[in-house]
């Protein structure tokens, strides 16, 4: 679709235009409903559209009292707390085990490769209902169903597939012959990898920590059924908010949610090039 | 160096060691570091993840509540011949005597009637009824007080069911979990009116297809525009496929159901150009349309980011060629072009279709009672109703039919090539 040629006939003209109005069709209902509940978010009044006065840009229609409750509701703060009490240590986790595992998976003699890839990818692959599911039935069993911890395990298991893809990738574009290199002028392993390693593969480690924490960031499912009311999360929140009686402060928590996701996709592109550069894939 | 192969056939290291027994050591030891460092994370998640799974697999023929709550009346019963139609004889009522009274005592009477409810309703109001009743029996004919107690004692019926549900393993989960039951002919469908699962499973089916083939629909043309604009201009829309991709799951769901309401901006903004009367809003929201448009809107990236990636490697000149051959636009795209977005057609419907079957949240929220899926019946099992045996049978049905098409999956595309943005 580079362009049209100065030949093309009527039928075609008519082609080329109809192809890129039914594109933005379909891009305005990709953005449409996430951008909709910006300007709703700062309604003031109750409601879930527009009212007259928002539509004549009048500033008496807008507010932003949703907000104010908001960040002033201790159960919405409660709930905001409690994710990012739980989210960090997950992602923690997550990102240890699981860039020490996809170092080990990306040598070059590797037993059972396959089996143990398969078993680190599966919570990425069983349904999240599955997952909550018997994790349910085994933590009551061991006392963790209801505690903090065991949220934190279920959500760390949870994000390591993320950790697991993101580095192996990395480590595809990886010079053995630097640790070589290091070994040969007497450089021990730990430092090796701090020194050597570790700089160079960073944008993989950092973006899949990114997808261990909005994975435990945005989780419901498994939480719904794994926590207790004391670590009711956002996702939590805005679920029972949802189904039971729905406020209009949901709609400024998900306007901060959009400004969240805005930022680490930003996050993940910068990275995603400098990875790139460093590797020599692209052009700077 | 020559002669010293000449002479000595077998080559060694410096201190003397055979080379190939030397090479073997070194990648036995290169091949226990990398397992060293891959054993953390594989013991955490067969704890943390394979255990719980295992868990339901059990979970979903464990019966062992009967034989353990009830031991002695199951030896009893074992004798008892269940096809002659007769009550069992005074033993086992004197069994399930001795049973009651130790069970009530520990208060687990109740939950085995719940338990075998779950086969046939009214077995919990009779084991409470009973449970109330057999501290007060007295020596002498059981049978008699027990059928005093609870006419249903009295019945053949009951006591084939504790017959056939005594056995520690049971498949009696997985034949309701596809509306079968046993009966003393064998394993028969339920009656028509009680049929539940094997309706939501072909439901569940059907959305999904329908979800899939709508995220086809229109994610196709939107890989095709990416794929063969300029790269900056594309970068910049991969921006607007990127960011609901990343957007919480709940920030969706919820936009959705603002939007879809009676009282919300579609029906607002319809009445407003005047295509629908205010009295007759349009119903978009808890039903089946509610699902399939706000899943279809959630999953589209998974089928736009896996047929962006085929796209971009297929090369413009075989298009090209066709054309200066003589093919119309559309023969050069139906002949030369799509056949080779067909393996990224296949990974990205079968994703989407996979996550689809499985999702639970937004059906749950914006569904109602005709757009739920299987997903939502095993929470409800989980939390409502209590039946943990039923929600793992039908846990266990669902993860058959994920794994059995991951298969698939991996057979097209691979796991390894998973991309993630």
């Amino acid at each position: 679709m580079s362009g049209l040629p100065p030949y093309a006939s009527a039928g075609q003209r008519t082609w080329y235009y109809g192809f890129r109005i039914l594109c933005a069709l379909i891009f305005f209902f990709l953005i449409f409903p996430i951008m909709v509940i910006i300007p709703l978010s700062f309604n003031a009044q109750d409601f879930f559209t527009f009212t007259r006065e928002m539509l004549a840009f009048e500033p008496a229609g807008y507010s932003l009292k949703h907000y104010e409750d908001f960040f002033t509701n201790p159960d919405w703060q409660q709930a905001l707390t409690n994710s990012f009490l739980i989210a960090p240590v997950a992602t923690l986790l997550a990102t240890g085990i699981g860039t020490l595992a996809a170092i080990g998976l990306s040598q070059s003699h590797v037993p059972f490769r396959p089996a143990i890839m398969a078993i680190l990818i599966s919570p990425m692959i069983v349904p999240l209902i599955i997952s909550a599911a018997g994790m349910y039935f085994f933590y009551s069993r061991i006392g963790l169903q209801g505690t903090y911890w065991g949220v934190v395990l279920a959500h760390a298991a949870l994000g390591t597939p993320f950790v697991i893809i993101t580095v192996t990738a990395t480590l595809v574009g990886f010079d053995r012959s630097l640790v070589r290199a290091a070994a040969s002028m007497g450089a021990d392993p730990v430092k090796t990898f701090f020194r050597v390693q570790m700089p160079l593969i960073i944008p993989g480690v950092v973006s899949g920590a990114l997808f261990a924490f909005i994975t435990s960031f945005d989780e419901v499912v498994v939480v719904l059924f794994l926590g207790s009311a004391s670590q009711k999360t956002l996702p939590w929140q805005m679920f029972t908010g949802l189904r039971e009686q729905i406020s209009p402060t949901i709609l400024a928590v998900a306007s901060v949610m959009v400004a969240l996701s805005i930022a680490l996709l930003t996050t993940l592109e910068m990275l995603r090039r400098r990875s790139e550069r460093l590797r020599g894939l692209s052009p700077a | 160096m020559t002669d010293l192969t000449a002479e000595a056939p077998v080559l060694t290291t410096r201190d003397g060691k055979p080379l190939k027994a030397s090479l073997a050591r070194a990648l036995r030891r290169e091949k226990l570091r990398s397992l060293m460092l891959i054993a953390p994370l594989l013991v955490f998640i067969v704890v943390t993840f394979l255990a719980p799974i295992a868990d339901m697999l059990f979970r979903s023929i464990d019966n062992r509540i009967v034989a353990e709550t009830l031991p002695k009346t199951v030896v009893a019963l074992a004798q008892w011949d269940e096809t002659s139609g007769n009550l069992p004889d005074e033993t086992v009522f004197q069994a399930l005597h001795d049973d009651l009274l130790i069970a009530v005592e520990e208060k687990t009477h109740t939950r085995l009637g719940s338990r075998l409810n779950y086969e046939a309703s009214g077995m919990s109001s009779l084991f409470r009824t009973t449970g109330r009743r057999v501290k007060r029996m007295e020596d002498g004919s059981y049978a008699e007080q027990f059928i005093n107690a609870d006419k249903d004692w009295g019945d053949v019926k009951t006591w084939q069911i504790l017959k056939r549900f005594s056995p520690p393993y049971t498949a009696g989960y997985f034949l309701n979990a596809v509306d079968a039951q046993v009966t003393p002919d064998g394993i028969e469908m339920k009656p028509e009116n009680q049929r539940l699962y094997l309706l939501l499973f072909a439901r569940t089916m059907m959305l999904s297809l329908i979800i899939t083939f709508s995220c086809l629909l229109f994610g196709y043309p939107i890989a095709y525009l990416l794929a063969t604009l300029p790269l900056r201009y594309s970068n910049l829309l991969m921006i607007l496929v990127l960011l609901p991709f990343w957007t919480s799951l709940l920030v969706r769901t919820s936009a959705w159901k603002v939007l879809l309401q009676q009282q919300g901006v579609i029906n607002d903004a319809l009445v407003w150009a005047g295509l629908v009367s205010n009295t007759d809003r349009l119903v978009l929201i808890n039903n089946q349309t509610g699902t399939i448009i706000a899943m279809t809107h959630i999953l589209m990236p998974f089928m736009i980011l896996p047929l962006y990636s085929v796209m971009k490697t297929i090369s413009p000149s075989y298009v090209r060629a066709a054309k200066s051959l003589g093919a119309t636009d559309w023969t050069a795209f139906w002949r030369v072009y799509f056949p080779q977005t067909v393996p990224g057609i296949g990974a990205g419907a079968i994703l989407v279709f996979i996550l689809s079957i499985g999702y639970y949240i937004t059906p749950e929220l914006v569904g109602g009672t005709e757009g739920i899926f299987i997903s939502n019946r095993i929470a409800y099992h989980i939390s409502s109703s209590l039946n943990w045996g039923l929600a793992a049978a039908l846990g266990v049905i669902l993860l058959a039919m994920v794994l059995l098409l991951f298969y698939v999956y991996d057979r097209i595309v691979g796991i390894d090539n998973v991309k993630l943005g």
